[in-house]
């Protein structure tokens, strides 16, 4: 068990160590330098030469990169030029707001799912499963975007039930309350959006291990003893279709990240999505690379976590 | 299958299994939804591409006009017009034909790559299926979004060809893994290896022996990669790093949502848009299913 994921755990370095020289080498390549909005035409050439010498851009590749991953490593990711703040900072804060959207998401992804699931697998072939395989196949083919501008514009601006940006309003105190249900309810169609569309893999899943332990003989055998088959679903075939759902939960954190770019933009969530979009926009290098390399350790670690779960569950996959 | 047999059986023919074309045929004609929507895919897509070639005039399609800024929906514009006061009906066709032609590019291009680098690797194995394998694992964990958006950024030259390479340099290892997968399994069967103890060349066994038992599910996964790219470019679009802005795209009519007034007063210049999106990924996403079927005996329900 403990060498499985020693085991995975370094096949994840050299992983990032790609990544890594990827996005510098793609930061190198980026138009503008770090310098944009610190000097001016007026400035002396002289001054400019004095600074990029300073900042170590003379020097050889390896050794620039070796500082930046250096630096990474203290916590010290640079300076944002459009916010004028230390980027761990900015990033810090953002990561939060992002982390409670994801949160709930997670939450109300599962509040969802799982029922449907277990209902289809239940009456398998009746109306209620075809409705709800329906629904699966929709959510899986729509795109993030388009459900997330109509349920925008549907339940934001005509029925008015939601806030339609921001994360929290500013008339509510820090602190109070009704501060945290504020931003509750900011967070609250963001995270339905994606928590509807990431529902499909897990009602797909949970329904056919619920076909399948119908005919597994523990179910038999409950149902000898005189068990109600309700009881059976309840207590027997939910506990036994749980545990696979949960290695889920790692390529839903992988998908949430990848969702939140879209998401964050179009509910005008200050989010790392929505930071790293509004960043791309305005060039903001140090900001971008941070994020790359943040989202791409985070993914990494949601694949890691589904394979620990994995091979918790089902002893075959273990690595030899 | 017994259907079959007992047709064939009275009429005294030869029983021989449908052939590929045959089961997909009748699949679709047992699934009504499904038929459905592959009519209604060839009639849009070929009414797209007849449309924008023959009745669209793009130079004055392009053309602004603040006179006609955010026109309502009538009779001068069918849907009405965007705040260059250009028709929104002209665009969503163009759009629409330059979405498809650059999801086909795209398909098309990390189709034949994935098919080969699965086919080499499921067929040879050893340290080059190692080694790829490597790559795709690597490439299936990055975050490949913002990757694509870092690289559009920084491409100095950026063109319509620039997107459609940067697109496919990381969307063909789905397919790549899946053939591998497949052929994997395929090269250890009894004919593969009858094929090499008569002294058939590697190539032609990759080619003309395997490669034919894998192309149902190679239309599947072009079907659903299809669909998925559809989905990819016009969301880039919509977020304004896919086709640069000279070149209309369905993410970019739908992008003009970004401004919360035109989201909520003027729903005519991107609503129309945003629904044709959903209903080409539903049409496209339901054929790729049924083919799916048609392609696992188990699954069939024709």
């Amino acid at each position: 068990m403990w060498k499985t994921i020693v085991r995975r755990f370094l096949i994840m370095i050299p992983q990032l160590f790609v990544l890594s020289v990827i996005i510098f080498v793609l930061a190198k390549f980026m138009p503008g330098d770090p310098f944009t909005g610190l000097i001016s035409p007026q400035t002396d050439p002289a001054r400019i030469a004095e600074l990029t010498e300073k900042a170590g851009l003379n020097d050889p590749w390896h050794i620039q990169y070796m500082r930046w991953i250096g630096n990474a490593f203290q916590g010290d990711l640079g300076l944002s030029y459009t916010y004028k703040r230390d980027v761990a900072d900015l990033i810090g804060e953002r990561a939060l707001n992002t982390f409670w959207l994801s949160l709930l998401s997670v939450f109300i992804l599962y509040l969802i799912a799982i029922p449907l699931g277990i209902l289809a697998g239940r009456y398998q072939n009746s109306r209620l499963d075809k409705t709800i395989v329906l629904y699966s196949f929709v959510t899986y083919a729509i795109p993030t975007f388009v459900l997330g501008l109509i349920f925008l514009f549907l339940f934001g601006y005509k029925l008015e039930w939601f806030p339609t940006s921001g994360s929290v309003d500013i008339k509510y105190e820090a602190g109070t309350l009704r501060y945290y249900w504020d931003k509750f309810y900011h967070i609250l169609l963001p995270s339905f959006t994606y928590a509807v569309l990431g529902t499909t893999g897990i009602i797909q899943y949970l329904r056919s291990e619920i076909i399948d332990a119908k005919t597994m003989d523990y179910v038999r055998t409950a149902r000898s003893k005189g068990i109600p088959m309700r009881k059976v679903y309840s207590k027997h075939i939910f506990r036994n279709s749980l545990l696979p759902i949960a290695a889920f939960l790692g390529f839903t954190i992988t998908g949430l990240l990848g969702g939140s770019i879209f998401v964050e933009t179009i509910f005008g969530y200050p989010g790392m999505g929505q930071l790293f979009v509004s960043s791309i926009s305005s060039r903001d290098y140090s900001v971008i690379t941070a994020l790359v390399m943040l989202f791409g350790f985070l993914a990494l670690l949601g694949s890691l976590l589904s394979d620990i779960i994995m091979s918790i569950v089902d002893p075959r996959i273990r690595i030899e | 299958m017994a259907k079959k047999n007992k047709k064939t059986g009275n009429n005294n023919y030869v029983n021989s299994p449908p052939t590929g074309l045959q089961v997909i045929f009748r699949e679709f004609m047992k699934d009504k939804l499904a038929m459905f929507s592959l009519i209604l895919l060839v009639v849009v897509i070929l009414g797209i591409f007849v449309w924008a070639w023959l009745g669209i005039d793009q130079q004055q399609l392009l053309r602004v006009s603040l006179r006609d800024k955010f026109a309502e929906p009538g009779e001068k514009f069918l849907l009405g017009a965007d705040q260059g006061g250009k028709d929104i009906v002209g665009q969503i066709i163009v759009g629409a034909r330059n979405s498809m032609l650059i999801a086909i590019a795209i398909t098309l291009i990390t189709g034949v790559f994935g098919v080969a680098v699965g086919l080499i690797c499921g067929y040879f194995g050893g340290w080059i299926d190692n080694l790829f394998m490597r790559i795709i694992d690597f490439f299936i964990t990055i975050p490949q979004l913002m990757l694509i958006i870092v690289f559009i950024t920084v491409v100095p030259k950026y063109t319509v060809g620039a997107f459609i390479l940067i697109m496919s340099l990381f969307l063909w290892t789905g397919t790549a893994r899946l053939v591998r997968s497949k052929a994997l399994s395929e090269s250890r069967r009894d004919y593969v290896q009858a094929s090499k103890t008569l002294g058939t060349n590697d190539f032609v066994i990759i080619t003309r022996e395997i490669l034919p038992n894998l192309s149902s599910i190679i239309i599947v996964e072009m079907t659903l990669n299809f669909a998925g790219n559809v989905g990819i470019e016009t969301g880039l679009s919509y977020l304004g790093f896919g086709l640069p802005q000279s070149t209309p795209s369905l993410g970019t009519l739908v992008a003009s949502a970004n401004n919360p007034l035109v989201l909520q007063q003027y729903w005519w210049s991107w609503l129309p848009a945003a629904l044709f999106i959903l209903l080409m990924m539903l049409g496209i996403n339901y054929v790729g299913q049924a083919l799916r079927r048609a392609a696992d005996s188990r699954q069939r329900l024709g």
